[in-house]
């Protein structure tokens, strides 16, 4: 009986991975800086672009093996160049002011880098599934599954669980929390606040970046891609509570699988399932499944 | 000093397209975006930031289209009466659940309801035409058929009238008590209630009135292009008329246009400059702007007016 949905899981869950890197990363901006990035998707389509480049370069000096290690290298490049730099000059200016201000300087910054990735990247797709099929396929229970897919899932749980113990077990992570309970005094005690901040954020940064390199074998990387992928992580931050990390993986597992139970079913209507989850839940539960009114907490 | 200034700005964008033709297709759809940003400005004055209006500026293109294809109505003023009327109760109906919501919450719900809409456009192609969208001819004009040309004339001075039409009458419904009541809503929404008013009354009817603003913009860029497609109702747009309305400053009416001018002749100028960085230019307008002229241009404006009228 499982056994004939298994690959149904498989495909739920893989999806509910890609999603889960992009959506987290942008919950954990939301609570440590409190601010709803809309370019947040930005990151994510440098992290697509520069994955595929860098592969192929390895794959066209003959050295295939390494392309796997662009999926890595490429997300920590665009948190060096783009994290502590945005949050120290764009963003620190906005602490504090009202949500739509904040919303639209992201918003001009999200502008400013579609149209840097265009100048970078140019215009034409690209795409490189060295990776998916260098790490082939396995057999289980005579459906064949992609070893790919199989990496996300556990990426993704290796992903979620090392967040979660870096904020409650390590100094900087307790720093974290600290300054997302009480800045004030959090920085009475000595926290370097601003530090905190600029951190967590190129953490946000290298996720959303790491979600569109693990994302770019199996997609084609083109324009708008960002646009694309902004809303439905907005979706499933939103369906898990703005700013809570375990709501962000059950939403994206929620929505992996509605989008792959709606793929099966009627394909011509799962880009819209996220969406109208998200209003359902926003209107029940307009703080999202796992979200609280007053209580700050990661 | 509101009627001064959009009549100024109408004069303007009728008298210019007679020395440069083109202009005048470049200054229709400037009012149709306008108009849509009035509507975002509204409720940003209420300290609420909606990031899914193009859910209405949608609307009310594809009613115009539906209003031709399906009711075989074509009398362009019908159509805008009729677009702005659907749009508004669009607008009255999901209005309904969106006053209560503020802040980051508003934005989202009116984001996952335009992203919705979208997709559903995209989709039914049998309904909506999918991502090819759909057609719309040419109006008739009081019963007459015009050419595209005749037009085309016709349709700049309409939106003109409408643009002055719509800034004079939104003018005095935010100095009206219902209309101050919603700055009151971004100041302090408690005390309001204590004074007897319903915040979430005051809400609606702004929701309702932006939406039919949008929903008329919608209507103008339709009839102007001559097509309309789901990309109307993408979250870009969205943040394309909240950029405009912040832009041209959301402290007085003739704001939005004034930012919507300026994004419109800034995009053409880009396009054959720099096309490739037309965003960026954009974006980098609207830091700049946010940064330096938190009232945006038409705070500017008053305050160039103001050392004017009394110099120290």
């Amino acid at each position: 009986m499982i056994a004939n949905y298994l690959p149904l899981i498989v495909d739920g869950l893989a999806d509910a991975a890609l999603i889960f890197f992009v959506a987290v990363g942008l919950t954990l901006v939301f609570s440590v800086v409190r601010i709803l990035n809309v370019a947040h998707g930005s990151f994510y389509a440098f992290g697509a672009y520069l994955s595929v480049v860098i592969g192929t370069i390895f794959a066209g000096r003959g050295w295939p093996l390494l392309s796997l290690t662009a999926l890595v290298i490429s997300p920590l490049l665009v948190a060096l160049a783009f994290g502590p730099l945005i949050e120290r000059t764009l963003l620190r200016w906005t602490y504090g002011r009202p949500e739509a201000l904040q919303i639209l300087v992201t918003f001009g910054l999200f502008l400013v880098l579609e149209d840097l990735q265009k100048l970078v990247f140019g215009v034409q797709p690209y795409s490189q599934d060295l990776p998916m099929q260098l790490l082939g396929t396995s057999r289980i229970g005579g459906i064949v599954y992609l070893n790919y897919q199989l990496l996300l899932i556990v990426l993704a749980l290796v992903v979620g669980v090392s967040l979660r113990l870096l904020l409650k077990k390590s100094r900087i992570g307790k720093s974290i929390s600290a300054v997302v309970a009480d800045e004030e005094l959090a920085r009475t005690i000595g926290i370097d606040a601003p530090r905190v901040f600029m951190l967590a954020f190129s953490v946000g940064v290298f996720l959303a970046a790491l979600g569109g390199a693990l994302a770019s074998p199996t997609i084609g990387v083109a324009p708008g891609l960002g646009a694309e992928i902004i809303v439905l992580a907005f979706a499933v931050a939103a369906i898990g509570g703005l700013g809570q990390i375990e709501g962000a993986a059950l939403a994206s597992i929620l929505i992996g699988f509605t989008r792959v139970a709606a793929i099966y079913f009627a394909p011509e209507f799962q880009p819209v399932v996220p969406y109208l989850v998200m209003v359902a839940v926003l209107i029940v539960r307009p703080y999202g499944l796992f979200g609280s009114i007053g209580l700050r907490r990661i | 000093m509101v009627v001064r200034y959009i009549v100024i700005l109408a004069v303007v964008a009728a008298l210019l397209p007679i020395a440069v033709p083109w202009l005048g297709f470049v200054f229709t759809l400037a009012v149709g975006i306008g108009l849509a940003a009035l509507g975002v400005a509204m409720l940003l004055r209420g300290g609420l930031i909606s990031i899914g209006h193009a859910l209405y500026f949608a609307v009310g293109a594809y009613a115009v289209a539906f209003l031709m294809r399906d009711a075989g109505v074509h009398d362009l003023l019908v159509l805008f009466a009729g677009a702005t009327i659907i749009t508004a109760a669009v607008g009255f109906l999901v209005g309904a659940f969106m006053v209560r919501y503020r802040a980051i919450f508003f934005a989202m719900l009116n984001l996952a309801i335009s992203m919705v809409f979208f997709t559903l456009l995209s989709k039914l192609y049998y309904v909506t035409g999918g991502t090819d969208g759909l057609a719309v001819a040419t109006p008739t004009v009081l019963g007459m058929q015009l050419s595209r040309g005749a037009f085309d004339v016709v349709m700049q001075n309409a939106a003109l009238i409408l643009m002055v039409a719509a800034a004079l009458l939104i003018d005095r419904y935010l100095k009206s008590p219902l209309g101050e009541a919603l700055g009151a809503i971004h100041t302090n929404e408690v005390r309001l209630e204590y004074l007897g008013v319903s915040a979430r009354g005051v809400i609606w009817a702004a929701y309702t009135v932006s939406a039919g603003l949008a929903g008329l913009g919608g209507a103008i860029t339709a009839v102007t292009i001559g097509h309309v497609v789901p990309e109307l109702s993408y979250w870009t747009v969205s943040g394309q008329l909240v950029l405009v309305a912040v832009l041209g400053g959301i402290g007085g009416v003739p704001g939005a246009f004034i930012g919507a001018f300026f994004l419109e002749l800034v995009r053409t100028f880009a396009v054959g400059i720099a096309g490739e960085v037309w965003n960026a230019i954009i974006g980098i307008s609207l830091l700049i702007v946010i940064f330096f002229l938190p009232e945006g241009l038409y705070g500017l404006i008053q305050r160039l007016e103001r050392r004017r009228t009394n110099p120290k």
